[in-house]
């Protein structure tokens, strides 16, 4: 197995390119991709640390990151898709009524 | 780290739990009973709500005052707790109360707004008692997807989505920082127990429990809308319907604090010298922009939005100082601004009506001649958050500051007055236009609105109350503070350590 270290090189790596989708990328689902990859890396630094430390606690964590994920999802759709339908609009660059 | 799980060696206690489970229930019952009514007659839905805070707010007082660790950790029954879950609850009962009628009218689905608004309370409840970080995350989640949904809840207004999408996006993005600070805490550590961190992280602290400390104050600032994390603050409290506002500004804010301070003030004193600095700077930052930018503004909820932003300011103050006086003073100061920004919302409200929101400075103009104990509640809530004595703010103030000088953080503190006093300018302005100007908005007769005028009223008396008489809401705050320090009994502790 390889060790621990790669898991969180990759983990962080993966981190990062979610980071940068959010702050480069200026359609509003691809922004919401990119912060589900940066749960999911967050999701393999935990199981990567838990068989570190050799406790569950690691893993467990990851279900309740899940779950929160997909109940993230279902709401931050709907409210993407309600926007849509006033706006006909994804690009996070014309939904700008409010500015300073 | 053991592997074993041991079911005995963990408590159950369901005291700390209960409010949480009353507030919870409610909000299951009001969404099934929103469906038979009409949105229109929405206000059963909020009466039923109330009662449900009612209920809670009674079996939160039975929380005792001494620690009491349940769950296995993941929850702790203490005076902290319970200062919380009351603070909470209050300010939940009064946000109801100033929604009734503005809920109706505006034709917002009251089953789900209500329903929501338990919800939200119930994760703010969590963050509270949250005795290990997932918890604090399990909560946060709980308040913020339910928060994003009630800031969107007027669907076909184009400013309300986006402020619902912009919440959302930014909220999502910083639980993704959150996470993964506690990730590595984990990892540098191997828990995630707050009691068994406060012994672990000690000592010349490892770079991966350094990250993860930053990543989780990277945050707690975007919830407590701390300078540079701030940006979605002032769309998202313009664009929300005005009691959801309120209820950002005062139950989120609340609960961010809550938890960050049990995190950082109670929790990892080990690494204060570590953190105390960034929080230094980030107290500077958020104070300074916040009140130069409100200075700006036409918007009263915009406004108060960037006046959310240098309160913020003001509580890292105290927070950089790190002392136990520190904890309660912000805890002190929280009580005060909570019950003073809920009655300037509710202002707001008494002065919209359908399709007309009436949120312009310039709105209020004249507003001393034709409605005066409307325009005499807004002056006091903007005299307090200015923090002219005798009222909560003052003393808030003078706390926060005072907790930062006794550890020696002179320059700050000036830096926190001089922000203090160019605050007073465009606090003062809405103050200067109900007074002297003439031709403001129209105001709906107040009589019709029974409950606003009740909300506004236990507002102002709050203020007032808080400020004129602080000693026995500081001896809440500090004996609060104190029993979320102490350390829990040596039963439960042995079966944390790892």
């Amino acid at each position: 197995m390889a060790p621990p270290s790669y898991y969180m090189i990759l983990s962080a790596v993966l981190f990062c390119i979610g980071v940068s989708g959010v702050l480069l990328r200026r359609n509003v689902l691809i922004i919401f991709m990119s912060i589900e990859l940066m749960l999911n890396a967050v999701n393999l630094a935990f199981v990567s640390l838990s068989r570190a430390w050799g406790s569950v606690d690691g893993q467990s964590i990851v279900f309740f990151v899940m779950t929160v994920a997909a109940a993230e999802a279902a709401v931050g759709l709907g409210i993407i898709l309600a926007t849509f339908r006033n706006r006909a609009t994804v690009n996070a660059d014309e939904i700008n009524l409010m500015r300073w | 780290m053991t592997n074993t799980f041991s079911l005995a060696a963990i408590t159950f206690d369901w005291r700390p739990i209960v409010p949480l489970l009353i507030v919870a229930l409610g909000a299951i019952i009001v969404l099934l009973a929103g469906v038979k009514v009409d949105d229109r007659e929405s206000e059963g839905l909020g009466w039923l709500s109330l009662l449900t805070i009612a209920i809670a707010f009674c079996t939160a007082l039975a929380i005792p005052g001494n620690q009491q660790i349940s769950f296995g950790g993941a929850l702790v029954a203490d005076g902290y707790t319970a200062f919380f879950y009351l603070t909470i609850l209050f300010a939940a009962a009064i946000i109801v109360l100033m929604s009734l009628d503005y809920v109706a009218e505006e034709g917002l689905p009251g089953g789900e707004y209500y329903s929501l608004v338990l919800f939200a309370t119930a994760g703010m409840m969590l963050m509270a008692a949250a005795g290990d970080l997932i918890i604090v995350f399990i909560g946060l989640e709980t308040m913020s997807i339910s928060v994003y949904i009630l800031a969107g809840l007027a669907r076909t207004s184009p400013r309300s989505n986006e402020a619902s999408l912009k919440y959302f996006l930014l909220g999502a993005f910083s639980t993704g920082f959150l996470l993964y600070g506690i990730a590595l805490i984990y990892g540098a550590t191997g828990t995630i127990k707050l009691h068994a961190l406060s012994t672990l992280a000690t000592g010349v602290p490892a770079p991966m429990l350094l990250i993860g400390v930053g990543m989780l104050l990277i945050g707690f600032g975007f919830k407590i809308a701390a300078v540079p994390f701030h940006m979605w603050t002032p769309d998202v409290y313009e664009g929300a319907p005005t009691s959801i506002t309120a209820f950002m500004a005062v139950g989120v804010k609340l609960a961010a604090f809550a938890a960050f301070v049990r995190v950082f003030l109670v929790h990892l004193l080990g690494v204060q010298t570590d953190w105390s600095m960034v929080l230094w700077v980030l107290a500077v930052l958020t104070m300074t922009t916040g009140n130069i930018v409100a200075l700006m503004q036409t918007n009263l909820k915009r406004m108060l939005a960037y006046s959310a932003i240098a309160h913020a300011g003001y509580i890292l103050v105290a927070m950089t100082a790190g002392t136990s006086i520190a904890g309660a003073a912000v805890l002190y100061y929280l009580l005060g601004y909570a019950f003073t920004n809920l009655g300037a919302f509710a202002v707001i409200i008494a002065l919209s009506r359908r399709g007309h929101p009436h949120e312009l400075i310039s709105d209020l103009r004249g507003l001393g001649t034709r409605e005066p104990a409307l325009a005499a509640a807004m002056a006091i809530m903007l005299f307090s958050l200015t923090g002219i004595p005798p009222l909560a703010g003052f003393v808030g103030k003078f706390s926060v500051f005072s907790a930062a000088l006794n550890q020696g953080y002179v320059a700050l503190v000036v830096i926190a007055v001089v922000n203090s006093v160019v605050s007073a300018y465009y606090y003062l302005r809405p103050v200067v236009a109900m007074y002297t100007d003439e031709g403001g908005a129209e105001v709906v007769a107040l009589s019709s609105r029974p409950a606003l005028i009740a909300a506004i009223a236990i507002a102002v008396i709050a203020t007032i109350a808080i400020g004129v008489y602080p000693q026995p809401y500081m001896n809440a705050s500090t004996s609060a503070f104190a029993s979320a320090l102490s350390k829990p009994p040596l039963a439960t502790t042995a079966s944390l350590r790892p």
